[in-house]
């Protein structure tokens, strides 16, 4: 585990203790406490590929928790598909996906990226242009939420100007300031995708070339406050961020979350958006296991899942029949404190489009497991 | 005229980075001979030192975390270099003159740093020295009592299984103790912040913009290649570790202490690595994996040079560093914007992170078809070469 | 004992094909089937490693191509994972209209049966001949393979259009025969079918390790230069032996990926291809059952270590790697085959009976002799 997955971990661990100590899961007049078996993907696809197959075949599990990278839920999918189990994964992706056998807690673009790059083009468009720099890391998020970034721009009537890829954990971004300095003498919107280490490079080295937030607004979509923690808040001081959680949300289920959090594992810890969809993919099964009756017979907890609501740290959330959450979409500016101070609020729960509208190949598409169809992953409207 | 400069000024930065990196391995490879794939581990080291040496300077805050920095340089150095000795002493001395077995059990000793770092608590520390010690002990002891026993290495290898297993036990019994359990600095990246005089702009001249670090980057490097330099050409240990590396046999019977000159040469290259990777904090992430991401273009670095020669290291780190820079950056297609379509395409398609990486590795293979020993190949008279 | 002996082999067969899928669950039968496709691979590095003494550090290459052929062909021939032109699903997602030119030989399952193991053999032959040509050795032919590793690593790893970058394709989901790929029927088959390929390898790799070819690569890695002198070539005997390790390693990779559901760029990372080398060095190299047992046996203790701790893999893979490399050299089989276990026995006072050649002083014509010049010191 690299990053920041292992507090994915310890959030889904304070969940199950939660629902433990309350009295466990109540299926048909008894309660069942759960047991966790954790498996560590090593950041390697196969590994993942082979140690959801354990879970499934071998620990006979009710349910996985898991998945960082879009990579590594691809690597999973076809296993839980071949195996008709279920999956549920927590982090913000790029949509273009609705398998019968994953849940997700995420963001989809359209509860994200989409909101911010509208975002942007109101706030910094009148001083910058209609243009957008994109850089990301060289896998399946960037590259298919860049896509989307890029048809949305077309929309707008604006301009992609630059595109680069930095391969994971590669630190050596000094081709692309000189790109960005190129294209955007006296500065522009740059809009960032990058996955783990290769952004604390980006940050250091940008304030090192003298690329100030001031004059190149960026955005960044997979940083939360534990990442601001390992880059330093001083290199990020001023960018901004889209997620669906900030620990700085001032609403009293927010400061529950992060003070129970914090009592478990330290005062210095923080929590985040990835955190916060951690611990609600849990309490979402436990609701629809506890509605289905049963934990065993999977097809019916599918069925049963959806329509489940659950007010989570962020506010109300409710599972939608395309296997994917509704989500309070914020916008916020980081802070020398390591914390985000909220630009944007949507207030109420964006509803979930998975597959996307402003891509050509998805658009007219949808998704609805209550379907009785074989396609009902992807039809069109 | 002001591209040419900028891109000059990135591959003089990239470059070196890969010359600080190399310049360690470029001695232990060169002179001794051994393939170390810890090398990039020793440059994780580094940095974590520089972690440590900050985290006790944070607190004073002012002017003297301003200076934390030079301070973590030479603390990176002392600490990886007695590690690097420590190495030399325990498991390299095994090994000399079978360099593929060489290589593969650095790579071992790399894995176990990594997994080092990320689980290291003061209850494993404990462990691993209470195992230590009492390996060490019933050795001897069992040495002594069993003299010229033909099963004495049979038991003596048992006794230390034995005390490591007591070593585990003895950890995990003090990883009931809270404060003791917890991980020093656990599996996440961690965070090195430069002191506020690195982290901008130096100013511009001629229109670029001189980042900070990068130019603390190259003259480090500089400083550190002058250093080393004149250690191996000056001085007295300079002396006896090139005519070790000429003819083992004949300075032995002279006199030099091969065995200690061995010693001394590892740890130099396993200190300038900290050093690297002291500087390195700067410019990335300092986490378990660090050394994975620089170890692989070391080696290139050192073989594309020529084995042995420090001119050969600076010329290939700073190659490498322009080839990359100018054509991940595209920047070709503005120099010649009126490219025929198909060249245009070609140049397009390699100009990602990704892709002039390839190129730089193919470029690597080709040039060693025409030149096998790097550009400045060793001299000497044996067919092997 | 005789009989027993040269049978050995054939009831190890018997057992792998017939008694462990019934004794084993499905998950650890997949294991054992990776396991297995796995000895390939370190028979094909024994070839190199053991026999010729040519450390490739770049096997990964090999291994990875003939996995992404036989994806390829999956993925095209699996009419669910088609999206709405007809290619595979995933290139929506970057934009791609049109299946990239190298994707249409797999449409036919014959190339792909010839491909998955001439494509690694032909890029080997290139390889090895140019840097054998310039008579590249020892640790430097390593760093070059490494650095060939690292061209394949990041070109499969950047071009996302072209074959799905890093994600690598997925095979699971894909049907064969009409079942799909990841099913527990058609999954023992395909364990089946390396049980058997796995003694087929062993037998191509003891072809080319017997006889006069063998005595070349067992020259060359002892000392190439007196080979070269005494009038050999050994240019074309390291790559051809180069081009049958690419060759097994792209079979053994094509064997893997579909049983263990996925092919990526990290079957080129450096630490995959250095692993692989460990395994022949903990069996024993220079044997050919030495690399079996090595495979499996690391590879199943990589399943149970990182199943029970996850956090202690590394330690006991460091530790492995070091400990096989100072303390056994010869590797399991290899130790046991020098005699290290009955020298065990003796040095703790069971010493086994061993007939030797009859002592020098009970020899008639030294008996003779010694009576002859009685007053010299005894023998």
């Amino acid at each position: 585990m690299a990053i920041s997955e292992t507090t994915l971990k310890e959030v889904e661990e304070m969940a199950i203790k939660e629902i433990n100590d309350a009295g466990g899961v109540k299926v048909g007049g008894k309660s069942y406490k759960i047991t966790a078996i954790s498996e560590d993907g090593a950041s390697d696809w196969p590994t993942f590929a082979e140690k959801a197959q354990k879970l499934i075949d071998a620990d006979k599990v009710a349910v996985v928790f898991g998945g960082w990278t879009s990579a590594s839920r691809k690597a999973m999918l076809p296993v839980f598909e071949a195996k008709n189990h279920i999956l549920f994964y927590p982090i913000q992706y790029e949509g273009q996906e609705c398998s019968r056998n994953i849940f997700y807690t995420g963001a989809v673009p359209n509860q994200q990226a989409e909101p911010a790059v509208d975002w942007l083009l109101k706030e910094f468009g009148p001083k910058f242009g209609k243009k957008v720099y994109l850089v990301g890391s060289d896998y399946v998020y960037p590259r298919t939420a860049n896509t989307i970034i890029k048809e949305q721009m077309k929309a707008r009537g604006g301009e992609t100007v630059g595109e680069d890829y930095i391969p994971l954990g590669n630190t050596e971004v000094a081709p692309i300031i000189a790109k960005i300095k190129k294209v955007y003498p006296d500065g522009g919107i740059i809009i960032n995708t990058l996955n783990g280490d290769s952004n604390v490079a980006l940050f250091k080295q940008f304030k090192a070339a003298g690329i100030d937030p001031k004059k190149y607004p960026i955005m960044s979509f997979s940083i939360a406050e534990e990442e601001i923690r390992q880059i330093g808040p001083e290199y990020t001081n001023g960018t901004y961020a889209a997620w669906n959680f900030f620990m700085s949300l001032d609403t009293p289920a927010s400061k529950k979350f992060t003070a129970d959090f914090q009592a478990m594992y330290g005062k210095d810890r923080v929590t985040g958006d990835p955190a916060e969809s951690a611990y609600n993919m849990v309490y979402l099964w436990k609701n629809a296991v506890e509605k289905a009756g049963t934990f065993e017979d999977l097809d019916k907890v599918r069925k049963n899942m959806i329509g489940i609501s659950f007010a989570a740290p962020q506010g109300e959330i409710k599972m939608f029949p395309n296997h994917h959450t509704s989500e309070r979409v914020l916008i916020g500016e980081a802070e020398p404190t390591g914390q985000f101070k909220i630009l944007y609020d949507s207030k109420t729960a964006v509803p979930p489009i998975p597959w996307n509208q402003f891509v050509p190949e998805t658009k007219g598409y949808t998704c609805d497991w209550t379907l009785d169809r074989p396609d009902a992953g992807k039809f069109r409207m | 005229m002001e591209l040419f400069f900028s891109q000059l000024l990135d591959g003089l930065s990239i470059g070196s980075v890969l010359l600080l990196a190399a310049t360690g391995l470029a001695i232990v490879f060169g002179l001794m001979g051994v393939i170390n794939l810890a090398h990039g581990e020793f440059l994780m080291l580094g940095a974590y030192v520089t972690f440590v040496v900050q985290g006790i300077f944070k607190p004073m805050g002012g002017i003297l975390f301003e200076l934390y920095f030079p301070i973590a340089l030479v603390a990176s150095f002392v600490v990886t270099a007695l590690v690097g000795a420590l190495l030399e002493r325990t498991l390299i001395r095994q090994l000399y003159g079978r360099p593929l077995e060489t290589l593969l059990a650095t790579w071992g000793v790399s894995l176990v740093l990594i997994q080092l770092v990320r689980s290291v608590s003061t209850a494993m520390l404990i462990g691993i020295l209470v195992a230590i010690a009492l390996g060490w002990f019933a050795a001897k002891m069992l040495r002594t009592r069993f003299e010229e026993k033909l099963f004495l290495p049979y038991i003596v290898g048992l006794s230390w299984i034995g005390s490591s297993l007591i070593g585990i036990a003895f950890a995990s019994w003090l990883s009931n103790i809270r404060p003791l359990a917890s991980a020093w600095f656990g599996p996440r990246n961690i965070d090195v912040t430069a002191p506020k005089w690195l982290q901008g702009s130096w100013g511009k001249i001629a229109g670029i913009e001189l980042p900070g670090i990068r130019i603390f980057i190259i003259l480090l490097s500089a400083i550190l290649l002058l250093a080393t330099f004149w250690f191996l050409n000056k001085s007295v240990w300079g002396l006896r570790m090139r005519a070790v590396t000429q003819n083992r046999q004949m300075s032995n019977c002279l006199g030099i202490p091969t065995d200690k000159v061995d010693c001394i040469t590892f740890a130099l290259g396993s200190g300038l690595a900290g050093v690297a990777g002291a500087a390195i904090t700067l410019l990335g992430s300092v986490g378990p994996n660090l050394g994975a991401a620089y170890i692989v273009s070391c080696f290139m670095v050192i073989v594309l040079g020529g084995v042995g020669n420090l001119l050969g290291t600076v010329l290939a780190s700073f190659l490498l560093g322009i080839i990359q820079s100018v054509i991940g950056s595209g920047s070709l297609l503005i120099v010649f914007p009126n490219l025929p379509g198909s060249v245009k395409g070609f140049v397009e398609f390699f100009a990602t992170t990704s892709m002039s990486l390839v190129l730089v590795f193919i470029f690597i293979i080709a040039f060693l078809q025409f030149r096998p020993n790097g550009m400045f190949p060793q001299k000497g008279r044996s067919v092997e070469n | 004992m005789k009989l027993l002996r040269s049978l050995f082999p054939w009831i190890l067969l018997a057992v792998a094909l017939f008694i462990l899928p019934i004794i084993l669950d499905d998950f650890r039968l997949n294991l054992f089937g990776r396991y297995f496709s796995l000895a390939i691979t370190a028979l094909a590095i024994d070839l190199i490693w053991g026999y010729t003494g040519l450390l490739s550090l770049g096997q990964g290459i090999f291994f990875a191509l003939g996995g992404y052929a036989v994806a390829m062909y999956l993925m095209l021939n699996t009419p669910s994972e088609a999206g709405g032109n007809g290619i595979p699903k995933f290139f929506e997602n970057y934009g791609v209209a049109e299946l990239p030119f190298f994707w249409q030989p797999f449409w036919s399952p014959v190339v792909t049966l010839i491909a998955l193991w001439l494509i690694p053999a032909i890029i080997a032959g290139l390889v090895g001949y140019l840097i054998f040509r310039n008579r590249i050795k020892g640790v430097y032919f390593s760093i070059i393979t490494q650095a060939a590793l690292m061209v394949f690593y990041h070109f499969f790893n950047g071009q996302q259009k072209l074959i799905n970058g890093t994600n690598g394709l997925k095979t699971s989901t894909t049907e064969l025969f009409g079942q799909l790929v990841g099913s527990p029927s058609l999954q023992e088959w395909l364990y089946r079918l390396t049980v058997v390929l796995l003694p087929v390898a062993f037998l191509i790799c003891r072809y080319f390790t017997s006889g006069r070819f063998g005595d070349a690569l067992i020259a060359i890695r002892d000392d190439e230069l007196r080979l070269r002198f005494t009038g050999y070539n050994p240019v074309p005997f390291k790559t051809i032996v180069f081009i049958v390790a690419g060759a097994l390693c792209g079979i053994s990779g094509a064997l893997y990926t579909v049983q263990s559901g996925i092919v990526s760029p990290q079957y080129m990372t450096i630490s995959m291809s250095i692993e692989m080398v460990i395994w022949v060095a903990v069996g024993g190299r220079g044997t050919l059952i030495g690399p079996i047992i090595g495979a499996v046996l690391v590879n199943y203790l990589r399943s149970l270590v990182s199943e029970a701790l996850p956090e202690m893999w590394l330690f006991v893979q460091g530790a492995l790697f070091i400990f096989v490399v100072v303390l056994m050299p010869d590797g399991i089989y290899g130790w046991f085959k020098n005699g290290g276990f009955s020298r065990l026995l003796a040095a703790f006072g069971f010493a086994t009976k061993t007939a030797t050649y009859p002592q020098l002083d009970q020899d008639p014509g030294v008996l003779e002799e010694m009576s002859s010049t009685s007053g010299t010191k005894k023998l």
